[in-house]
């Protein structure tokens, strides 16, 4: 099978006639070919076959009827979920829930970054870093899990402390006011410390010479800080935002699932979970495929936005 | 003098704020942790507990004397164990293929797998093909989809690309072939990107949740998230799952926080072990490939 697809993919080389023929290289390599192809197995069933199924978002499909049985019925289902009234709602919790992620969390990783750049006592370091790391490898079940202990109105330990103090106890985890804001804390405890990694590394790279050169200028560690370390990061920075972009619509599937409760559903409800329900659960396939194509869509397009903009901003982009 | 100063009050204010974050981050664990230890009475009888004054095991013997939570530990054992080591084998072979400059095609097979981390089909189409693949409520339809990715064949194989060209050179002179200088080369010298590599795998078996509530329906199959959610989320709501409600309510001595929390400590417990001995690997694996391109 790798055969046929190399064999397809080859590009004439005009080199060719001093180099060994196309077949030879196959024989010579066909080891390569079989170990490789396991994993390039994987790849085609379950990476590229799926992308034949968002055709049934064009079709009127039943799982009796199957695949090639069922009718084209063109944009019919893309109309629909326009129509929808939940449309207007579905759009401005994806978009809000991921603002928020842009605005509030994006900056953090950096900001810890630059400041465990700083440390100079390498216990110190390790033993932030190790825990910080900590709550990315911990499942958002555990994680929402660990919320409810922590937050319920009835016997959580913060409003338990709320009322010692004399306060009045707080609606934390069904409040539709803070729902986002609550979100936007459970990814931030989760995930920033783990973002950081890759700040890091790249400031791992700049050249010290740099430093040692701005030192002499009387540069400050403030304005080292500013005209060294931030721009030596600038482009990681930029690339990273870029590709956040094009998941603005992806908000964490998982995690809207096990925080919604009736009480929030109208804030709560995101592209991601109304292809669940219309999908999975009442078994509308063709809607729920239109649901998410519509939502890559949208992606791809602020990727190749963001992209454009940044390289008029004489960054290097992605592509 | 002035300078030095300024910066040992920054230096003060770096470590301050990177305690406080640390904190706030490791705290509500320690919390959960002391909590599950709490004696019953002692819970019902304090509003707050920080460090319990007596230590009892009786949230844990609890635990462990439920059929449900511990079957669904020996799945999610299994999927970790079964789930990482097919995922390993495949990836790391095909890594290794693509990080061969003379393949042929190379470039286009590349292409193909950074197109599946751009563009990727969905719920629904993945739903659909697990169905036709037959693999619902079985053990397959967790581990098979999830085997790996396109970003981490992309970091492996630029873990490949680091190994100096000499080793393959020196294999082939002593008339090894594709396999041999694979198997008996490249192989042991990628056991750090492997224990880096495994341990991504392990922890993402190990949190399967939603695979759980879309492809099973068999109770003896659920993964461990799936009954930790029902034990955590839906019966604190009181609309869960009536056995699990019914089977925290049975001891009424035991306060259901504490249950939950043993449960918490439970389930994480495998991964605070493996985490501290596979984290210089892990750092390492994953900078190498994302900055050096």
């Amino acid at each position: 099978m790798n055969n046929v697809v190399e064999e397809k993919f080859a590009t004439p080389d005009k080199r060719s006639a001093s180099m060994p023929g196309f077949v030879q290289m196959l024989i010579r390599d066909y080891r390569l070919y079989v170990l490789a192809s396991p994993g390039l197995l994987f790849f085609l069933i379950f990476k590229y076959v799926p992308m034949w199924g968002l055709l049934l978002a064009f079709k009127d499909y039943s799982p009796y009827m199957g695949f090639w049985e069922s009718k084209w019925v063109g944009f019919k289902y893309f109309e629909e979920l326009f129509r929808n009234t939940d449309f207007p709602l579905l759009f401005r919790n994806t978009f809000a829930i991921s603002l928020m992620n842009i605005f509030l969390f994006f900056p953090l990783p950096i900001i810890l970054a630059l400041l465990l750049n700083e440390v100079k006592k390498q216990v110190f370091k390790r033993v932030v870093q190790t825990l910080i790391y900590l709550p990315h490898f911990i499942s958002w079940v555990v994680i929402v899990g660990i919320c409810y202990l922590l937050f319920s109105q009835g016997d959580g330990v913060v409003n338990k402390l709320l009322v010692e103090a004399g306060y009045s106890k707080i609606n934390f985890l069904s409040n539709p006011d803070t729902f986002w804001f609550m979100l936007t804390t459970q990814s931030i405890w989760k995930e920033a410390g783990w973002g950081t990694i890759i700040f890091l590394a790249a400031l791992s790279g700049i050249n010290p010479e740099l430093y040692e050169s701005a030192q002499i200028d009387g540069a400050n560690r403030w304005k080292q800080a500013v005209h060294i370390t931030l721009p030596g990061i600038r482009s990681i920075i930029v690339i990273l935002l870029i590709l956040r972009m094009g998941s603005i619509l992806e908000v964490g599937f998982e995690h809207i699932y096990l925080m919604t409760s009736s009480p929030v559903s109208h804030v709560a409800d995101v592209f991601d979970t109304y292809a669940y329900r219309s999908g999975v659960q009442n078994g509308r396939f063709s809607f729920a495929t239109a649901v998410g194509i519509f939502k890559s869509m949208i992606g791809l397009v602020l990727v190749v936005l963001a992209n454009k903009l940044s390289k008029r901003f004489g960054e290097e982009g992605i592509y | 003098m002035k300078a030095k100063a300024s910066s040992r009050v920054a230096d003060s204010l770096i470590y301050l704020m990177l305690t406080l974050v640390t904190l706030i981050t490791f705290l509500p664990f320690l919390y959960i942790f002391f909590v599950s230890f709490t004696d019953a009475q002692e819970f019902h009888t304090k509003s707050i507990i920080l460090i319990p004054e007596k230590w009892s095991l009786s949230s844990y013997r609890y635990i462990m004397s439920t059929k449900m939570f511990i079957r669904s530990l020996g799945v999610s054992g299994l999927l970790a164990v079964v789930g990482s080591v097919i995922g390993l084998a495949i990836s790391n072979t095909l890594a290794y293929t693509l990080s061969r400059k003379r393949l042929l095609g190379r470039k286009y097979l590349l292409m193909g797998i950074v197109f599946t981390m751009l563009f990727s089909a969905g719920m629904i189409p993945n739903y659909i093909l697990v169905k036709n693949l037959g693999l619902m409520n079985t053990i397959w339809a967790l581990i098979l989809p999830a085997l790996t990715g396109g970003w981490n064949i992309i970091l492996m194989k630029s873990f490949f690309e680091e190994i100096p060209a000499e080793l393959e050179d020196a294999g082939r002179i002593d008339g090894c072939s594709d396999f041999g200088i694979y198997f008996r080369i490249m192989l042991p010298l990628s056991l750090p990107s492997l224990a880096a590599f495994g341990l991504f795998y392990a922890v993402g078996y190990w949190n399967t949740y939603f695979a759980g509530v879309l492809y099973i329906s068999n109770e003896t199959l659920r993964p461990m998230q799936v009954v930790l959610q029902m034990m955590l989320i839906q019966a604190s709501t009181l609309v869960g799952n009536a056995s699990i409600a019914n089977e925290l309510q049975a001891e009424q001595q035991l306060p259901p926080e504490t249950i939950k929390m043993a449960a918490v400590i439970i389930s994480t417990l495998p991964i605070l072990m493996v985490y501290p001995f596979l984290q210089r690997y892990f750092v390492q694996g994953l900078t190498l490939g994302s900055v050096k391109g």
